[in-house]
C-alpha cells in the first residue's frame, strides 16, 4: 500500500513538473516572441522569405559558400556566372542600397543601371511586393562577409548586345507586383503570389522559345535551361497537373519529396531539398490550393497510335526480359511499385511524357529522392549506366512505355544518348 | 469436426496472408536504402566476385568513407556517376551510409594473380617500407598503416581493392585530375613524385597483397603536420 502510495505521489509530481515545464517553455515562446526586438523579427522572416525564394539555390557554387556566388549555369545563349551576394562591399553586394536592391528585383536592372540578363529571375520577382524585397535585402546584408570573386560571364555574340538586351525586354518582360485576383480566396491569392512570385516556380516550368522567353501560359512545362531536364507542364493532366489530387497529397510531395503517388527528382529534388521543405505549413498549404485550381489547358483527344509491329513487339520482348532482371524487384510484377518507396511505373505520368527524357535519366544515372525532415532516409534508385548497354536501356525504357496499360513512344539509342551531360 | 478443419485451414489462411504481405513489404533497413550503391560496390550477396574496377567499400574506415561521400556530392573528388547519385543527400544521410557499409563484415575475395618482376617487387616495396626521402616520398606504411589497411578515421586502406581502381586513383592524384579545385592535399604532392611505372607496379602489388591486420590508430607528428589537408577534412564539416 505504501509503495502505491509513493508511486501515485512520485507520478503526480512528475505530472506537475512536466506541467510546469510546458508552462516555462510556452510562456519562453511567448516571451521570446514579445520581446524578439522588430528587427530580429523582420531578420528571420527575410531569412525565411530567402529560403522560399532559394535564393542560395544559384547564388552557391556546388560545394562553395552559401550566397557567395560562381555557380555556373550553362544554357544555349551562353554560360552565366552566378554574382557574390553576400555584404562584401568589394565582390558582393554590401554597398547596394534597399533602392538598388529594388530596382534589380523589380526592373531588372543592376546597381549601375545595366540590364541584367534574365537567367536571374526578376521576371517573376518583379511580382514581390517592396515589403517583403525589403525584408530579404535586409537579411542578405546581414550574413556572414565573404569576399569572393567570380569569374565573368561568357556569353558570345550576339546575345551579349545590349540592343538584343532592350529588345528582350520591350517584348517578353512586363514588370509589376502581383495583383490580387478578388473573385479568390486569400489562400489562394498567397499561392499564386508565391508560385508566380519568389517561388519563381515558371522560370523552369514553362516552354521558353527560340530567345528564351516563355512561350505560352505560365507554368507549362518546358526543356529546362542549363539542365538537361524536362520541366513538365503544372498545367496537364498527362504532364504534372495536380487538379485532381488531394491537398494533403500535393502537401506531402512538396515538402517531403515523395508522396504514394509520385517522388520528385533531377532539379525539383534539389528546389524541394534546398527550399520548399523549410516553407510553412500555411505557404505550402496556400501552394497546393493554387497549383490544384490549374486547369487544364491542355487538348484532352487521346493520340491514337497505330497497330504495333512484330518487330517492335520483339524489340518490347527484349525489355521485358531487362525489366524483369533488373527493375522488377523493386518496382515490381506490373509495375505497382511500393508507395512512397519505389515509384509505380505503371499509370505514372513521367513515364510516360511525349519526351521520354527524364525518364531516360532516371535510369541512366538513377539517384535519390531529396533528404527532407520529413524523410531523412530515402531509398535510392541505381545508376544503371553502369550496368546496361544503351540498347538495353532504349529496350527496357520503350517496354516501361507500354506495359500495365501505358502507351507512350518508343525508345531509340540515340534518345538515350542525348540523356547524358547535365549537372543533375 | 468441421470446425475443426475450418480453423485449421483459417490458420493456414492466415499464413499465406502474412507471407504474401511480408514479401511485398520494403524492408525499413539500411541495406535495403543502399541498393544503389551496391549494385556496383557489391558488398551483398555477390562479395565474393571481384570486381575490375570498383572499389570494395565495406568495412572502410567510416570517417574515410564520409569525406569521400561529401566530396563526390561537393564536387571536390569527381565522378559523375557518385556526383548524381549523391545529389540533394543531407550530411547525416551519408554520415549513416559511411557508418553503414565501415561496419560491414564480409569476407575479402582472394588477391588478383599478377605477376609481378623481381626489381618491381623491390622497388614497390622499398617505397612501402621505407619511402624515397630523397624525392620527399615518406613510406606507405607511414600514413596507411603497418598493415596497409588505413589510419583513423580519415586515411584509407590500400587492400583489398582492385589494381585498375588503385591505378586510376594515384594517376589521378598525379594529374590532378581526382580532385578538382584549388585545395592543396598532401597525397597529390607524393603522387606527381612517382612515375606512371611506378603507380602501376605500386597497384599491382597492392592488389596482390591478402588482406591482414586491422587499421592503425596513430599518426607520427611530422606526418600529421603533412596530412593536414586530409585530417582537416573532418573539421570541415558545416
Amino acid at each position: 500500500m505504501s509503495l502505491y502510495y509513493f508511486c501515485f505521489a512520485s507520478g503526480f509530481a512528475r505530472k506537475q513538473v512536466l506541467g510546469y515545464l510546458v508552462f516555462f517553455v510556452l510562456f519562453g515562446v511567448q516571451i521570446n516572441l514579445i520581446f524578439a526586438s522588430p528587427g530580429e523579427q523582420d531578420l528571420a522572416r527575410g531569412e525565411y522569405l530567402t529560403r522560399v525564394g532559394n535564393c542560395l539555390g544559384c547564388h552557391t557554387a556546388k560545394g562553395g559558400i552559401p550566397f557567395a556566388g560562381g555557380r555556373r549555369l550553362s544554357t544555349t545563349f551562353g554560360t552565366f556566372v552566378t554574382p557574390n551576394i553576400t555584404p562584401d562591399k568589394e565582390t558582393g553586394i554590401g554597398h547596394w542600397t534597399e533602392e538598388d536592391f529594388w530596382l534589380a528585383m523589380h526592373e531588372g536592372k543592376s546597381r549601375d543601371g545595366r540590364m541584367l540578363y534574365p537567367a536571374f529571375p526578376y521576371t517573376e520577382f518583379t511580382k514581390i511586393i517592396r515589403a517583403d524585397v525589403r525584408l530579404i535585402f535586409e537579411y542578405l546584408q546581414s550574413i556572414a562577409v565573404v569576399s569572393q570573386v567570380n569569374p565573368a560571364h561568357e556569353i558570345p555574340f550576339p546575345y551579349n548586345s545590349k540592343p538584343l538586351l532592350f529588345g528582350w525586354r520591350k517584348l517578353f518582360f512586363k514588370q509589376g507586383v502581383y495583383e490580387a485576383d478578388p473573385t479568390q480566396s486569400e489562400e489562394w491569392n498567397r499561392g499564386a503570389y508565391l508560385v508566380q512570385g519568389l517561388g519563381h516556380c515558371d522560370a523552369c516550368h514553362t516552354a521558353r522559345n527560340e530567345v528564351g522567353a516563355k512561350k505560352d501560359a505560365a507554368v507549362g512545362g518546358g526543356q529546362m535551361m542549363g539542365a538537361n531536364w524536362y520541366a513538365p507542364s503544372l498545367y496537364s493532366r498527362k504532364e504534372a497537373s495536380v487538379s485532381d489530387w488531394s491537398l494533403e497529397a500535393i502537401i506531402e510531395l512538396l515538402s517531403s519529396g515523395v508522396s504514394k503517388h509520385a517522388s520528385v527528382s533531377g532539379p525539383m529534388a534539389t528546389v524541394v531539398q534546398q527550399s520548399l521543405q523549410y516553407w510553412s505549413p500555411q505557404d505550402i498549404r496556400a501552394m497546393a490550393v493554387y497549383l490544384k485550381s490549374l486547369p487544364d489547358k491542355t487538348a484532352q483527344e487521346n493520340i491514337r497510335y497505330p497497330e504495333m509491329s512484330e518487330s517492335a513487339k520483339r524489340y518490347l520482348t527484349q525489355g521485358e526480359k531487362i525489366y524483369e532482371k533488373h527493375c522488377q524487384d523493386c518496382h515490381g510484377e506490373v509495375g505497382q511499385g511500393v508507395p512512397g518507396i519505389y515509384p509505380a511505373l505503371a499509370n505514372n505520368r513521367s513515364v510516360t511524357l511525349p519526351g521520354p527524357l527524364n525518364l531516360i535519366r532516371a535510369v541512366l544515372n538513377g539517384g535519390y529522392p531529396p533528404t527532407t525532415h520529413l524523410n531523412p532516409q530515402p531509398y535510392g534508385m541505381p545508376p544503371f549506366q553502369q550496368l546496361l548497354r544503351d540498347e538495353e536501356i532504349a529496350q527496357v525504357i520503350s517496354y516501361i512505355r507500354n506495359a500495365w496499360g501505358n502507351r507512350a513512344g518508343l525508345v531509340t539509342i540515340v534518345d538515350v544518348d542525348q540523356g547524358r551531360g547535365g549537372n543533375h | 469436426m468441421k470446425l475443426f478443419i475450418l480453423i485449421i485451414l483459417f490458420f493456414f489462411a492466415l499464413n499465406v496472408i502474412a507471407e504474401g504481405s511480408s514479401r511485398s513489404a520494403v524492408p525499413d533497413t539500411m541495406a535495403e536504402r543502399v541498393r544503389a550503391c551496391t549494385i556496383c560496390h557489391q558488398d551483398g550477396d555477390h562479395n565474393q566476385e571481384r570486381s575490375t574496377y570498383y572499389p570494395r567499400i565495406a568495412g572502410k574506415l567510416e570517417g574515410y568513407l564520409f569525406n569521400q561521400l561529401r566530396h563526390f556530392r561537393d564536387g571536390r573528388r569527381y565522378h559523375q556517376p557518385m556526383a548524381l547519385l549523391l545529389e540533394n543527400m543531407s550530411d547525416d544521410y551519408l554520415q549513416a551510409i559511411a557508418h553503414y557499409f565501415s561496419q560491414l563484415n564480409i569476407p575479402y575475395p582472394s588477391p588478383e594473380s599478377i605477376d609481378l618482376k623481381s626489381n618491381e617487387i623491390q622497388l614497390v616495396e622499398k617505397l612501402i617500407r621505407l619511402g624515397d626521402p630523397q624525392r620527399n616520398i615518406p613510406a606507405c606504411r607511414a600514413c596507411h598503416g603497418d598493415a596497409l589497411m588505413g589510419n583513423t578515421p580519415y586515411i584509407p586502406g590500400l587492400l583489398g581493392l582492385p589494381s585498375a581502381y588503385l591505378t586510376a586513383q594515384l594517376s589521378g592524384w598525379r594529374s590532378g585530375s581526382l580532385i578538382r579545385g584549388q585545395v592543396t592535399n598532401c597525397m597529390s604532392e607524393i603522387a606527381k613524385q612517382l612515375s606512371y611505372d611506378e603507380i602501376i607496379a605500386i597497384s599491382r602489388w597492392l592488389a596482390t597483397q591478402t588482406v591482414e591486420g586491422e587499421a592503425q590508430k596513430v599518426l607520427s607528428p611530422d606526418l600529421i603536420k603533412r596530412c593536414q589537408s586530409i585530417l582537416l577534412e573532418g573539421v570541415a564539416k558545416e
